[in-house]
């Protein structure tokens, strides 16, 4: 489906779809990992027996998680900040992150790139970047934290996502933002819609007031600072706004989806 | 119920002591398996971005890569979270810390650990705690909270933002995180090696007396 769909997106680099397309399906024996962890680990030996035998332990675990993203929503406090940083905290370099080498990241000419926005929106066109440019921009220095407990501080600057939600006449009672990426495995990241409406959640441009490098996402990347880092996609090309929960590109391979910081 | 349960201990030939009330026991051990699966899935997620220069054998992790032991950390947390309040609420209020840890005087510590290291720490009355027991008894206590404290803060460093900055920030409460987390192992290691060594202290730990 979502492959699919992103075929029909223009703007994507073909060499990119041609690898979308041999490329296999994200390692199935990951998505087993909960239940060989399990009977790998401890609990076999003090029990005696294998847990994922008796009773689903990735089954538990998931329905917990879901319990978490409840909890996570609920603690959720609208109104408080993530906190900034002087410039000279910056992490120099900041890191390159992803699933793959730098040289495998999206390629994007931000001559032909559009930003698609569709779902529950009054104005589904779609945006140009020197379109985007021209919205008003703001810069903060935050924390990015990654899911496996490494940190570093960044300066972004970028349009308020809850600006542009205003100004396409986005129906913000929706739960979710749900973007899409350029990437070759077709990364996407469901955002629900408290976050995207937080002030500090950016479209974001320019990393250390230079153009968004390839590294970091160009040409945007959605940086959300009450997030950990792989709820801030990169190269995003669509933005969906729904009631529906899509899942996303490490959500679905056991990530927990709120995931907020 | 209790006149009916003090009737029942009379009519026992040699009434024993209860050394350990059922409350203990079962938070204690509870409270084993919430740390061992906390502790296994622990180190999984730090092999994923290492504080040292040094990983934690896969023989010994939790969850198979980092989103497996994620998930179990942030299940177990909630077992050790609550089992640890109603731990804390019952010993302050039936008075047990205050009777089992206090007081604790350097001079009782230092003479109960040279009695330990010689061999001539007396374990006939397992009802009171030699000093060097109120001692690690009780600081592992404050590690335990310490451990919770900090956690949170690494998980939540936004929304728990002050409680993050307690700890030093993210990057050092992933430090005070780590290292409660050896303290602990440590006292587990002294732990279970002296109970194996008295088992009438493991015994009491599983039918209370």
């Amino acid at each position: 489906m979502g492959r699919i769909r992103s075929l029909l997106i223009p703007g994507v680099d073909k060499r990119l779809l041609v690898r979308d397309a041999t490329k296999v399906m994200p390692d199935l024996a990951r998505r087993r990992f909960i239940a060989g962890g399990a009977s790998l680990g401890a609990l076999t030996l003090l029990t005696g027996c294998d847990v994922s035998d008796s009773f689903s332990a990735e089954e538990m675990l998931k329905q917990i998680s879901k319990f978490n993203d409840g909890v996570q929503a609920a603690i959720f406090n609208p109104n408080a900040l993530a906190p900034t940083f002087p410039e000279s905290a910056i992490t120099n370099p900041f890191p390159f992150n992803g699933y793959y080498a730098l040289d495998d990241a999206p390629e994007i000419d931000g001559k032909d790139w559009k930003f698609e926005v569709r779902g529950l929106v009054d104005n589904k066109k779609s945006w140009t970047l020197e379109e985007l440019y021209k919205l008003p921009q703001v810069k903060q220095v935050t924390r990015h934290i990654c899911v496996e407990g490494w940190s570093a501080i960044g300066s972004w600057t970028g349009t308020p996502l809850r600006d542009f939600l205003k100004l396409v006449g986005a129906d913000t009672r929706a739960k979710y933002c749900w973007f899409q990426c350029a990437d070759y495995d077709g990364y996407n990241s469901p955002l629900d819609m408290a976050s995207a409406l937080h002030p500090q959640t950016q479209m974001t441009f320019k990393f250390a007031d230079e153009i968004l490098p390839r590294a970091y996402g160009y040409p945007m990347k959605i940086r959300v600072p009450t997030k950990l880092g792989f709820k801030n996609p990169k190269y995003v090309i669509s933005m969906e706004v729904t009631n529906d929960y899509k899942g996303g590109y490490w959500e679905d391979q056991g990530y927990n989806s709120f995931s907020g910081s | 119920m209790s006149s009916l349960a003090a009737s029942d201990q009379r009519t026992i030939a040699t009434p024993a002591k209860v050394i350990q009330p059922a409350w203990v026991r079962v938070v204690h051990w509870i409270n084993a398996v919430a740390m061992i699966l906390m502790i296994m899935s622990g180190w999984q997620i730090y092999n994923a971005s290492p504080l040292f220069d040094f990983k934690f054998s896969s023989s010994i992790t939790l969850g198979g890569w980092l989103g497996g032991a994620l998930l179990w950390h942030f299940a177990a947390m909630w077992l050790l979270m609550v089992n640890g309040l109603v731990y804390l609420a019952l010993g302050l209020a039936t008075g047990r810390f205050r009777k089992k840890l206090l007081p604790i005087t350097s001079a009782g510590v230092i003479s109960d650990t040279k009695a330990a290291l010689t061999g001539k720490l007396s374990h006939a009355d397992l009802s009171t705690y030699n000093y060097v027991q109120r001692l690690l008894y009780a600081g592992i206590i404050v590690v335990g909270i310490l451990i919770v404290l900090s956690g949170l803060g690494i998980w939540k460093p936004v929304q728990l933002q002050y409680l993050t900055a307690l700890f030093g920030g993210y990057e050092a409460a992933r430090y005070v995180h780590f290292f409660c987390m050896a303290a602990i192992v440590a006292f587990l290691v002294v732990h279970v090696a002296l109970a194996l060594l008295v088992p009438k202290s493991l015994r009491a730990m599983i039918i209370g007396r």
